[in-house]
Protein backbone atom coordinates (compact mmCIF):
# COMPACT_ATOMS: atom_id res chain seq x y z
CA UNK A 1 0.00 0.00 0.00
CA UNK A 2 1.31 3.42 -0.94
CA UNK A 3 1.17 6.16 1.62
CA UNK A 4 1.07 9.84 0.78
CA UNK A 5 0.14 12.82 2.89
CA UNK A 6 -1.19 14.80 -0.08
CA UNK A 7 -1.55 12.19 -2.85
CA UNK A 8 -3.15 14.53 -5.38
CA UNK A 9 -0.08 16.74 -5.45
CA UNK A 10 2.66 14.26 -4.52
CA UNK A 11 1.74 12.00 -7.42
CA UNK A 12 0.48 14.67 -9.84
CA UNK A 13 1.47 14.42 -13.49
CA UNK A 14 4.49 16.39 -14.67
CA UNK A 15 2.12 18.62 -16.63
CA UNK A 16 0.03 19.37 -13.56
CA UNK A 17 3.14 20.18 -11.47
CA UNK A 18 4.40 22.50 -14.18
CA UNK A 19 1.02 24.17 -14.37
CA UNK A 20 1.05 24.81 -10.59
CA UNK A 21 4.62 26.08 -10.73
CA UNK A 22 3.96 28.43 -13.65
CA UNK A 23 0.94 29.89 -11.98
CA UNK A 24 2.80 30.39 -8.69
CA UNK A 25 6.01 31.87 -10.10
CA UNK A 26 4.23 34.64 -11.97
CA UNK A 27 2.43 35.66 -8.77
CA UNK A 28 5.51 35.24 -6.60
CA UNK A 29 7.81 37.37 -8.74
CA UNK A 30 5.23 40.14 -8.78
CA UNK A 31 4.81 39.81 -5.00
CA UNK A 32 8.56 40.04 -4.42
CA UNK A 33 9.01 42.91 -6.87
CA UNK A 34 6.28 44.89 -5.16
CA UNK A 35 7.27 44.10 -1.57
CA UNK A 36 11.03 43.53 -1.43
CA UNK A 37 12.94 46.64 -2.55
CA UNK A 38 16.23 44.79 -2.16
CA UNK A 39 15.26 42.25 -4.81
CA UNK A 40 13.44 44.74 -7.01
CA UNK A 41 16.70 46.64 -7.15
CA UNK A 42 18.54 43.48 -8.28
CA UNK A 43 15.89 42.91 -10.96
CA UNK A 44 16.08 46.48 -12.16
CA UNK A 45 19.83 46.19 -12.52
CA UNK A 46 19.16 43.37 -14.98
CA UNK A 47 16.45 45.37 -16.69
CA UNK A 48 13.76 42.96 -15.56
CA UNK A 49 10.15 43.61 -14.62
CA UNK A 50 7.65 41.01 -13.36
CA UNK A 51 6.16 40.86 -16.88
CA UNK A 52 9.37 39.20 -18.09
CA UNK A 53 8.62 36.12 -15.98
CA UNK A 54 5.81 34.19 -17.60
CA UNK A 55 6.71 30.64 -16.56
CA UNK A 56 9.35 28.65 -14.69
CA UNK A 57 11.39 28.67 -17.90
CA UNK A 58 11.98 32.37 -17.28
CA UNK A 59 13.34 31.82 -13.76
CA UNK A 60 16.82 31.53 -15.24
CA UNK A 61 16.65 35.25 -16.13
CA UNK A 62 16.27 36.24 -12.48
CA UNK A 63 19.20 37.41 -10.36
CA UNK A 64 20.65 35.05 -7.74
CA UNK A 65 20.53 35.57 -4.02
CA UNK A 66 23.40 34.39 -1.87
CA UNK A 67 24.14 34.25 1.82
CA UNK A 68 25.97 37.57 1.35
CA UNK A 69 22.72 39.18 0.24
CA UNK A 70 20.98 37.75 3.27
CA UNK A 71 23.65 39.20 5.50
CA UNK A 72 23.55 42.56 3.80
CA UNK A 73 19.78 42.73 4.01
CA UNK A 74 19.71 41.55 7.65
CA UNK A 75 17.33 41.65 9.36
CA UNK A 76 14.34 43.02 7.46
CA UNK A 77 15.69 43.64 3.95
CA UNK A 78 14.23 40.49 2.42
CA UNK A 79 11.02 40.46 4.38
CA UNK A 80 8.21 39.83 1.91
CA UNK A 81 5.23 41.13 3.81
CA UNK A 82 4.29 43.53 6.56
CA UNK A 83 5.94 42.37 9.77
CA UNK A 84 2.52 42.27 11.46
CA UNK A 85 1.55 39.42 9.12
CA UNK A 86 4.44 37.31 10.40
CA UNK A 87 4.00 34.92 13.29
CA UNK A 88 7.42 33.30 13.67
CA UNK A 89 11.16 33.79 13.31
CA UNK A 90 13.63 30.93 12.89
CA UNK A 91 17.35 31.27 12.50
CA UNK A 92 20.31 29.31 11.27
CA UNK A 93 22.37 27.35 13.75
CA UNK A 94 24.89 29.17 15.86
CA UNK A 95 26.74 31.12 13.19
CA UNK A 96 26.82 34.64 14.59
CA UNK A 97 28.80 36.06 11.71
CA UNK A 98 26.45 34.73 9.07
CA UNK A 99 23.21 34.35 10.94
CA UNK A 100 20.11 34.20 8.82
CA UNK A 101 16.80 35.34 10.25
CA UNK A 102 13.77 34.00 8.39
CA UNK A 103 10.20 35.21 8.82
CA UNK A 104 7.08 33.08 8.55
CA UNK A 105 3.44 33.93 8.15
CA UNK A 106 0.92 31.37 9.40
CA UNK A 107 0.52 30.19 5.81
CA UNK A 108 4.30 29.71 5.56
CA UNK A 109 4.27 27.65 8.76
CA UNK A 110 1.41 25.51 7.46
CA UNK A 111 3.21 24.91 4.18
CA UNK A 112 6.45 24.02 5.98
CA UNK A 113 4.68 21.65 8.36
CA UNK A 114 2.87 20.00 5.45
CA UNK A 115 6.23 19.37 3.80
CA UNK A 116 7.43 17.71 7.01
CA UNK A 117 4.17 15.75 7.19
CA UNK A 118 4.85 14.42 3.67
CA UNK A 119 8.26 13.25 4.90
CA UNK A 120 6.79 11.51 7.95
CA UNK A 121 4.13 9.74 5.87
CA UNK A 122 6.77 8.75 3.28
CA UNK A 123 8.65 7.09 6.14
CA UNK A 124 5.55 5.02 6.88
CA UNK A 125 4.01 7.37 9.44
CA UNK A 126 0.27 7.37 10.20
CA UNK A 127 -1.88 8.89 12.95
CA UNK A 128 -1.14 5.79 15.01
CA UNK A 129 2.51 6.75 15.52
CA UNK A 130 4.31 8.02 18.56
CA UNK A 131 6.79 10.43 17.06
CA UNK A 132 9.83 11.24 19.19
CA UNK A 133 11.54 14.45 18.10
CA UNK A 134 15.00 15.00 19.45
CA UNK A 135 16.12 17.72 17.10
CA UNK A 136 16.81 20.96 18.93
CA UNK A 137 13.80 23.21 19.45
CA UNK A 138 13.98 26.98 19.42
CA UNK A 139 15.52 29.08 16.68
CA UNK A 140 16.84 25.93 15.00
CA UNK A 141 14.28 24.67 12.47
CA UNK A 142 14.76 20.94 13.12
CA UNK A 143 12.53 20.58 16.17
CA UNK A 144 9.73 23.00 15.25
CA UNK A 145 9.50 21.70 11.66
CA UNK A 146 9.15 18.01 12.46
CA UNK A 147 6.98 18.84 15.46
CA UNK A 148 4.52 20.61 13.19
CA UNK A 149 4.66 17.82 10.61
CA UNK A 150 4.00 15.24 13.29
CA UNK A 151 0.92 17.18 14.45
CA UNK A 152 -0.38 17.43 10.89
CA UNK A 153 -0.09 13.67 10.43
CA UNK A 154 -1.82 13.19 13.76
CA UNK A 155 1.01 11.38 15.50
CA UNK A 156 1.32 11.50 19.26
CA UNK A 157 4.25 13.89 19.42
CA UNK A 158 7.05 13.70 21.97
CA UNK A 159 8.79 17.11 21.81
CA UNK A 160 11.98 15.89 23.49
CA UNK A 161 14.46 18.35 21.96
CA UNK A 162 18.11 17.28 21.93
CA UNK A 163 20.26 15.84 24.69
CA UNK A 164 19.62 13.98 27.93
CA UNK A 165 19.99 10.57 26.33
CA UNK A 166 18.84 8.60 29.38
CA UNK A 167 15.53 10.45 29.37
CA UNK A 168 15.23 9.99 25.59
CA UNK A 169 15.61 6.25 26.07
CA UNK A 170 13.19 6.13 28.98
CA UNK A 171 10.48 7.91 26.96
CA UNK A 172 11.25 5.87 23.85
CA UNK A 173 10.78 2.59 25.72
CA UNK A 174 8.01 3.55 28.18
CA UNK A 175 5.87 5.45 25.66
CA UNK A 176 6.45 3.11 22.73
CA UNK A 177 7.90 5.63 20.29
CA UNK A 178 7.59 4.38 16.72
CA UNK A 179 9.27 7.18 14.76
CA UNK A 180 12.48 8.91 15.73
CA UNK A 181 13.50 12.32 14.34
CA UNK A 182 17.00 13.66 15.04
CA UNK A 183 20.44 14.11 13.53
CA UNK A 184 21.98 10.88 12.23
CA UNK A 185 24.88 11.18 14.68
CA UNK A 186 22.48 11.43 17.59
CA UNK A 187 20.50 8.44 16.29
CA UNK A 188 23.73 6.45 16.20
CA UNK A 189 24.55 7.59 19.71
CA UNK A 190 21.11 6.57 21.00
CA UNK A 191 21.61 3.19 19.33
CA UNK A 192 24.92 2.68 21.09
CA UNK A 193 23.55 3.79 24.43
CA UNK A 194 20.57 1.43 24.11
CA UNK A 195 22.97 -1.44 23.52
CA UNK A 196 25.12 -0.40 26.48
CA UNK A 197 22.03 -0.41 28.68
CA UNK A 198 21.30 -3.96 27.59
CA UNK A 199 18.46 -3.29 25.14
CA UNK A 200 18.31 -5.36 21.96
CA UNK A 201 17.07 -3.73 18.73
CA UNK A 202 13.75 -5.61 19.08
CA UNK A 203 13.16 -4.19 22.58
CA UNK A 204 12.02 -0.84 21.17
CA UNK A 205 8.91 -0.19 19.07
CA UNK A 206 10.63 2.11 16.58
CA UNK A 207 10.02 1.36 12.93
CA UNK A 208 11.43 4.40 11.17
CA UNK A 209 13.73 7.33 11.68
CA UNK A 210 13.91 10.67 9.87
CA UNK A 211 17.42 11.98 10.05
CA UNK A 212 18.88 15.16 8.64
CA UNK A 213 20.69 18.44 9.31
CA UNK A 214 24.11 16.90 8.75
CA UNK A 215 25.86 14.68 6.23
CA UNK A 216 25.91 10.94 6.82
CA UNK A 217 27.25 7.95 4.97
CA UNK A 218 25.68 4.74 3.75
CA UNK A 219 27.65 2.86 6.40
CA UNK A 220 26.26 5.11 9.06
CA UNK A 221 22.74 4.51 7.78
CA UNK A 222 23.25 0.76 7.92
CA UNK A 223 24.66 1.02 11.44
CA UNK A 224 21.68 3.06 12.66
CA UNK A 225 19.16 0.76 10.98
CA UNK A 226 20.78 -2.27 12.59
CA UNK A 227 21.23 -0.86 16.06
CA UNK A 228 17.69 0.54 16.32
CA UNK A 229 15.95 -2.08 14.17
CA UNK A 230 14.42 0.57 11.89
CA UNK A 231 14.45 1.95 8.37
CA UNK A 232 16.33 5.28 8.25
CA UNK A 233 15.18 8.12 5.97
CA UNK A 234 17.05 11.22 4.94
CA UNK A 235 15.50 14.68 5.02
CA UNK A 236 16.88 17.93 3.61
CA UNK A 237 16.13 21.58 4.07
CA UNK A 238 17.44 24.96 5.01
CA UNK A 239 16.18 27.79 7.15
CA UNK A 240 16.38 30.20 4.21
CA UNK A 241 13.61 28.24 2.50
CA UNK A 242 11.66 27.05 5.56
CA UNK A 243 13.59 24.28 7.30
CA UNK A 244 13.61 20.49 7.04
CA UNK A 245 11.21 19.09 4.47
CA UNK A 246 12.35 20.95 1.38
CA UNK A 247 13.03 17.41 0.20
CA UNK A 248 12.73 13.98 1.77
CA UNK A 249 13.37 10.32 1.10
CA UNK A 250 10.73 7.77 0.23
CA UNK A 251 10.81 4.00 0.73
CA UNK A 252 13.26 3.69 -2.18
CA UNK A 253 15.89 5.38 0.01
CA UNK A 254 17.51 6.59 -3.15
CA UNK A 255 17.44 10.35 -3.49
CA UNK A 256 15.10 12.89 -1.92
CA UNK A 257 11.88 14.14 -3.53
CA UNK A 258 11.82 17.92 -3.65
CA UNK A 259 8.46 19.46 -2.74
CA UNK A 260 8.28 21.02 -6.17
CA UNK A 261 4.91 22.63 -5.73
CA UNK A 262 6.63 24.95 -3.21
CA UNK A 263 10.30 24.97 -4.18
CA UNK A 264 11.56 25.18 -7.73
CA UNK A 265 15.01 23.61 -8.08
CA UNK A 266 17.76 24.34 -10.58
CA UNK A 267 21.30 23.04 -10.88
CA UNK A 268 23.83 25.64 -11.97
CA UNK A 269 27.50 25.76 -12.76
CA UNK A 270 28.84 27.44 -9.61
CA UNK A 271 31.50 29.27 -11.63
CA UNK A 272 29.40 30.69 -14.46
CA UNK A 273 25.93 30.63 -12.94
CA UNK A 274 24.66 28.87 -16.05
CA UNK A 275 21.78 26.41 -15.64
CA UNK A 276 22.91 22.82 -16.24
CA UNK A 277 20.79 20.09 -17.83
CA UNK A 278 19.16 17.40 -15.70
CA UNK A 279 21.58 14.74 -14.52
CA UNK A 280 24.56 17.05 -14.30
CA UNK A 281 26.31 17.79 -11.06
CA UNK A 282 26.29 21.40 -9.89
CA UNK A 283 25.09 23.85 -7.30
CA UNK A 284 21.52 23.56 -6.13
CA UNK A 285 19.47 26.76 -6.44
CA UNK A 286 15.96 27.14 -5.03
CA UNK A 287 13.15 29.51 -5.78
CA UNK A 288 10.46 29.61 -3.18
CA UNK A 289 7.19 29.59 -5.12
CA UNK A 290 4.73 30.61 -2.45
CA UNK A 291 6.51 31.77 0.71
CA UNK A 292 5.11 35.07 1.99
CA UNK A 293 7.31 36.11 4.89
CA UNK A 294 10.69 35.31 3.42
CA UNK A 295 10.23 34.71 -0.29
CA UNK A 296 13.68 33.98 -1.70
CA UNK A 297 14.07 33.74 -5.47
CA UNK A 298 17.02 31.84 -6.93
CA UNK A 299 18.75 31.28 -3.63
CA UNK A 300 22.13 29.62 -4.06
CA UNK A 301 22.38 26.84 -1.48
CA UNK A 302 26.07 26.15 -2.22
CA UNK A 303 25.20 22.45 -1.94
CA UNK A 304 26.49 20.43 -4.86
CA UNK A 305 24.13 17.74 -6.07
CA UNK A 306 22.37 16.12 -9.02
CA UNK A 307 18.66 16.22 -9.91
CA UNK A 308 16.82 13.30 -11.43
CA UNK A 309 13.32 12.99 -12.87
CA UNK A 310 13.56 9.25 -13.32
CA UNK A 311 10.35 7.46 -12.42
CA UNK A 312 10.31 6.47 -8.75
CA UNK A 313 8.70 3.22 -7.63
CA UNK A 314 7.05 5.02 -4.71
CA UNK A 315 4.70 6.73 -7.16
CA UNK A 316 5.79 10.26 -6.30
CA UNK A 317 6.39 12.37 -9.36
CA UNK A 318 8.42 15.14 -7.77
CA UNK A 319 12.01 15.55 -8.89
CA UNK A 320 14.66 13.84 -6.77
CA UNK A 321 17.95 15.29 -5.58
CA UNK A 322 20.96 13.36 -4.42
CA UNK A 323 22.31 13.92 -0.95
CA UNK A 324 24.62 16.96 -1.13
CA UNK A 325 27.87 15.67 -2.62
CA UNK A 326 29.88 18.63 -1.43
CA UNK A 327 29.83 22.40 -1.19
CA UNK A 328 30.70 25.09 -3.67
CA UNK A 329 31.92 27.23 -0.79
CA UNK A 330 34.04 26.27 2.19
CA UNK A 331 31.23 25.70 4.66
CA UNK A 332 31.51 22.63 6.86
CA UNK A 333 28.73 21.03 8.82
CA UNK A 334 30.12 19.95 12.18
CA UNK A 335 27.77 18.36 14.72
CA UNK A 336 24.90 19.76 12.70
CA UNK A 337 26.21 23.31 12.86
CA UNK A 338 27.35 25.35 9.86
CA UNK A 339 30.96 26.46 10.21
CA UNK A 340 32.90 28.73 7.86
CA UNK A 341 36.71 28.99 8.06
CA UNK A 342 36.33 32.77 7.67
CA UNK A 343 34.54 32.89 11.03
CA UNK A 344 37.41 31.06 12.69
CA UNK A 345 39.89 33.45 11.14
CA UNK A 346 37.92 36.45 12.37
CA UNK A 347 37.91 35.15 15.95
CA UNK A 348 41.64 34.42 15.86
CA UNK A 349 42.47 37.95 14.74
CA UNK A 350 40.10 39.49 17.23
CA UNK A 351 41.68 37.52 20.08
CA UNK A 352 45.21 38.49 19.07
CA UNK A 353 46.26 35.19 17.51
CA UNK A 354 47.81 34.65 14.12
CA UNK A 355 45.47 33.74 11.27
CA UNK A 356 47.69 30.73 10.66
CA UNK A 357 45.46 27.85 11.56
CA UNK A 358 44.25 24.47 10.49
CA UNK A 359 40.91 22.84 11.15
CA UNK A 360 40.79 19.08 11.50
CA UNK A 361 37.39 17.43 11.47
CA UNK A 362 36.92 13.72 11.98
CA UNK A 363 34.20 11.36 13.04
CA UNK A 364 34.98 9.11 15.97
CA UNK A 365 32.27 6.76 17.27
CA UNK A 366 29.72 8.50 15.06
CA UNK A 367 30.30 11.91 16.52
CA UNK A 368 32.27 14.74 14.99
CA UNK A 369 35.58 15.82 16.46
CA UNK A 370 36.60 19.41 15.80
CA UNK A 371 40.18 20.52 16.42
CA UNK A 372 41.74 23.87 15.58
CA UNK A 373 45.52 24.12 15.42
CA UNK A 374 46.75 27.68 15.79
CA UNK A 375 50.30 28.86 15.35
CA UNK A 376 51.80 30.64 18.31
CA UNK A 377 52.67 34.29 17.96
CA UNK A 378 55.10 36.27 20.14
CA UNK A 379 52.12 38.23 21.51
CA UNK A 380 50.52 35.11 22.92
CA UNK A 381 53.71 33.51 24.16
CA UNK A 382 54.49 33.80 27.85
CA UNK A 383 56.95 32.20 30.21
CA UNK A 384 53.98 31.30 32.38
CA UNK A 385 51.86 28.31 31.40
CA UNK A 386 48.86 29.71 33.23
CA UNK A 387 48.92 32.82 31.06
CA UNK A 388 49.07 30.81 27.84
CA UNK A 389 46.27 28.58 29.04
CA UNK A 390 44.24 31.64 29.86
CA UNK A 391 44.51 32.99 26.35
CA UNK A 392 43.75 29.50 25.07
CA UNK A 393 40.56 29.43 27.16
CA UNK A 394 39.62 32.90 26.04
CA UNK A 395 40.02 31.76 22.46
CA UNK A 396 37.91 28.65 23.13
CA UNK A 397 35.04 30.61 24.55
CA UNK A 398 35.20 33.21 21.76
CA UNK A 399 35.02 30.32 19.26
CA UNK A 400 32.12 28.79 21.13
CA UNK A 401 30.11 31.98 21.11
CA UNK A 402 30.83 32.60 17.43
CA UNK A 403 30.25 29.06 16.19
CA UNK A 404 27.84 27.59 18.69
CA UNK A 405 30.03 24.52 19.14
CA UNK A 406 33.20 23.86 21.06
CA UNK A 407 36.41 23.23 19.14
CA UNK A 408 39.49 21.80 20.82
CA UNK A 409 42.25 24.41 20.53
CA UNK A 410 45.89 23.40 20.09
CA UNK A 411 48.65 25.99 20.05
CA UNK A 412 51.49 24.92 17.81
CA UNK A 413 54.87 26.28 16.75
CA UNK A 414 55.04 29.09 14.21
CA UNK A 415 55.31 27.85 10.62
CA UNK A 416 54.49 24.32 11.71
CA UNK A 417 51.17 24.17 9.85
CA UNK A 418 51.75 22.47 6.54
CA UNK A 419 51.58 24.74 3.55
CA UNK A 420 51.05 23.20 0.18
CA UNK A 421 52.57 25.24 -2.62
CA UNK A 422 52.77 28.22 -0.32
CA UNK A 423 49.08 28.11 0.49
CA UNK A 424 48.12 26.82 3.91
CA UNK A 425 45.72 23.90 4.01
CA UNK A 426 42.95 25.30 6.17
CA UNK A 427 40.63 22.35 6.46
CA UNK A 428 41.30 18.66 6.76
CA UNK A 429 38.04 16.76 6.79
CA UNK A 430 38.68 13.11 7.48
CA UNK A 431 35.03 12.11 7.74
CA UNK A 432 34.70 10.74 4.17
CA UNK A 433 31.03 11.64 4.07
CA UNK A 434 30.39 11.45 0.35
CA UNK B 1 68.22 44.25 40.07
CA UNK B 2 66.69 41.06 38.83
CA UNK B 3 68.38 38.72 36.42
CA UNK B 4 67.15 38.00 32.91
CA UNK B 5 65.59 34.74 32.01
CA UNK B 6 65.04 33.70 28.43
CA UNK B 7 61.98 31.58 27.81
CA UNK B 8 61.43 29.81 24.55
CA UNK B 9 58.50 28.01 22.97
CA UNK B 10 59.21 24.37 22.16
CA UNK B 11 57.00 21.97 20.31
CA UNK B 12 56.29 18.83 22.28
CA UNK B 13 58.20 16.61 19.84
CA UNK B 14 61.38 14.54 20.05
CA UNK B 15 64.48 16.54 19.21
CA UNK B 16 63.08 20.02 19.79
CA UNK B 17 64.97 20.60 23.06
CA UNK B 18 68.15 19.24 21.49
CA UNK B 19 67.80 21.67 18.57
CA UNK B 20 67.46 24.66 20.87
CA UNK B 21 70.37 23.62 23.06
CA UNK B 22 72.53 22.90 20.02
CA UNK B 23 72.11 26.38 18.63
CA UNK B 24 72.98 27.92 22.01
CA UNK B 25 76.01 25.69 22.34
CA UNK B 26 77.23 26.53 18.86
CA UNK B 27 77.01 30.21 19.72
CA UNK B 28 79.34 29.57 22.63
CA UNK B 29 76.76 30.39 25.28
CA UNK B 30 76.92 28.76 28.67
CA UNK B 31 73.71 27.70 30.39
CA UNK B 32 73.60 28.51 34.09
CA UNK B 33 70.18 27.12 34.85
CA UNK B 34 67.48 25.37 32.92
CA UNK B 35 63.88 24.49 33.49
CA UNK B 36 61.32 22.96 31.14
CA UNK B 37 57.59 23.21 31.74
CA UNK B 38 55.36 21.03 29.63
CA UNK B 39 51.73 20.98 28.53
CA UNK B 40 50.04 18.45 26.26
CA UNK B 41 50.83 20.46 23.13
CA UNK B 42 54.05 22.34 23.83
CA UNK B 43 56.87 23.05 26.26
CA UNK B 44 58.32 26.24 27.68
CA UNK B 45 62.08 26.22 28.05
CA UNK B 46 63.40 28.66 30.64
CA UNK B 47 67.08 29.50 30.66
CA UNK B 48 69.56 31.56 32.61
CA UNK B 49 72.56 32.02 30.32
CA UNK B 50 75.96 33.62 30.26
CA UNK B 51 75.13 36.00 27.42
CA UNK B 52 71.53 37.10 27.21
CA UNK B 53 71.91 39.26 24.11
CA UNK B 54 73.62 36.55 22.14
CA UNK B 55 71.14 33.91 23.31
CA UNK B 56 68.24 36.10 22.24
CA UNK B 57 69.74 36.62 18.84
CA UNK B 58 70.57 32.97 18.30
CA UNK B 59 67.36 31.41 19.59
CA UNK B 60 65.08 34.21 18.44
CA UNK B 61 65.94 33.47 14.85
CA UNK B 62 64.34 30.06 15.05
CA UNK B 63 61.73 30.05 17.77
CA UNK B 64 59.56 32.41 19.77
CA UNK B 65 61.40 33.70 22.80
CA UNK B 66 60.67 36.09 25.57
CA UNK B 67 62.82 37.92 28.06
CA UNK B 68 61.56 37.99 31.63
CA UNK B 69 63.12 39.41 34.78
CA UNK B 70 63.30 36.86 37.59
CA UNK B 71 64.59 37.01 41.13
CA UNK B 72 67.69 34.91 41.77
CA UNK B 73 69.01 34.27 45.23
CA UNK B 74 72.26 32.68 46.25
CA UNK B 75 71.86 30.52 49.30
CA UNK B 76 73.90 28.17 51.34
CA UNK B 77 73.79 24.57 50.28
CA UNK B 78 72.29 23.09 53.43
CA UNK B 79 68.92 21.80 54.56
CA UNK B 80 66.53 24.60 55.47
CA UNK B 81 68.16 27.33 53.38
CA UNK B 82 65.33 27.43 50.86
CA UNK B 83 62.75 27.31 53.64
CA UNK B 84 64.13 30.52 55.15
CA UNK B 85 63.71 32.37 51.88
CA UNK B 86 60.26 30.98 51.26
CA UNK B 87 59.17 31.97 54.76
CA UNK B 88 60.18 35.55 54.05
CA UNK B 89 58.28 35.65 50.77
CA UNK B 90 55.14 33.97 52.04
CA UNK B 91 55.25 36.14 55.18
CA UNK B 92 55.04 39.17 52.88
CA UNK B 93 52.32 37.51 50.83
CA UNK B 94 54.41 37.35 47.65
CA UNK B 95 52.96 34.87 45.20
CA UNK B 96 55.49 32.69 43.37
CA UNK B 97 54.47 31.71 39.85
CA UNK B 98 57.19 29.13 39.43
CA UNK B 99 60.59 28.34 40.85
CA UNK B 100 63.62 26.32 39.99
CA UNK B 101 66.93 25.79 41.74
CA UNK B 102 70.41 24.72 40.88
CA UNK B 103 73.34 23.66 43.03
CA UNK B 104 77.00 22.98 42.60
CA UNK B 105 77.90 26.01 40.57
CA UNK B 106 80.19 26.98 43.43
CA UNK B 107 81.21 24.94 46.33
CA UNK B 108 78.72 25.02 49.21
CA UNK B 109 76.28 27.26 47.43
CA UNK B 110 73.00 26.89 45.60
CA UNK B 111 70.85 29.26 43.58
CA UNK B 112 67.14 29.55 43.42
CA UNK B 113 65.22 31.42 40.71
CA UNK B 114 61.78 32.83 41.45
CA UNK B 115 59.21 34.10 38.98
CA UNK B 116 57.00 36.62 40.76
CA UNK B 117 54.69 39.34 39.48
CA UNK B 118 56.24 42.19 41.44
CA UNK B 119 60.00 41.83 41.21
CA UNK B 120 60.83 45.06 43.04
CA UNK B 121 58.63 44.19 45.97
CA UNK B 122 60.05 40.68 46.27
CA UNK B 123 63.60 41.96 46.10
CA UNK B 124 63.06 44.65 48.68
CA UNK B 125 61.47 42.19 51.08
CA UNK B 126 64.35 39.76 50.61
CA UNK B 127 66.92 42.48 51.12
CA UNK B 128 65.15 43.76 54.26
CA UNK B 129 65.62 40.25 55.58
CA UNK B 130 69.29 40.18 54.70
CA UNK B 131 68.90 37.95 51.67
CA UNK B 132 70.85 39.20 48.66
CA UNK B 133 69.51 38.82 45.16
CA UNK B 134 71.62 38.62 42.02
CA UNK B 135 71.94 40.92 39.03
CA UNK B 136 72.84 40.04 35.48
CA UNK B 137 76.36 41.38 36.16
CA UNK B 138 76.71 38.96 39.08
CA UNK B 139 76.02 36.11 36.72
CA UNK B 140 78.64 37.36 34.28
CA UNK B 141 81.22 37.93 37.02
CA UNK B 142 80.46 34.63 38.56
CA UNK B 143 80.96 32.94 35.22
CA UNK B 144 84.27 34.61 34.55
CA UNK B 145 85.46 33.64 38.04
CA UNK B 146 84.94 30.04 37.04
CA UNK B 147 87.34 30.27 34.13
Amino acid sequence: MKNYYQPEIETASRERILEIQNEKIVKQVKHVYDNVPYYRNLMEKKGLTPEDIKSVDDIKKLPFLTKDDLREAYPYGLLGTDIKNCVRIQSTSGTTGKRVVAFYTQKDIDMWEECCARAIVAAGGTDEEVCQICYGYGLFTGGPGLNGGSHKVGCLTLPMSSGNTDRQIQFMIDLNATILCCTPSYAAYIGETLAEQGYRPEDNKLKAGIFGAEPWTREMREGIEKSLGIKAYDIYGLTELSGPGVSFECEEQHGMHINEDHFYAEIIDPETGEVLPEGEKGELVFTSLDKEGFPLLRYRTKDICILSREKCSCGRTHVKMTKPLGRSDDMMIIRGVNVFPSQIEAVLLKEGFTPNYQIVVDRVNNSDTFDIYVEFSPEVFSDKIAEIQQSEHKLSSAMRSMLGIDPKIHLVAPKSIVRSEGKAVRVIDKRKLV
Amino acid sequence: MAITQISAFLENKPGKLAEAITSITEAGINIRALNLAETKDFGILRLIVSDVAKAKETLGKEIIIKETPVVAVKMEDHSGALKEILDVLSGANVNIEYVYAFTGAMRDSAYVVFRVDDIAEAESILSQNGIATLKDEDMTEFLSSLK
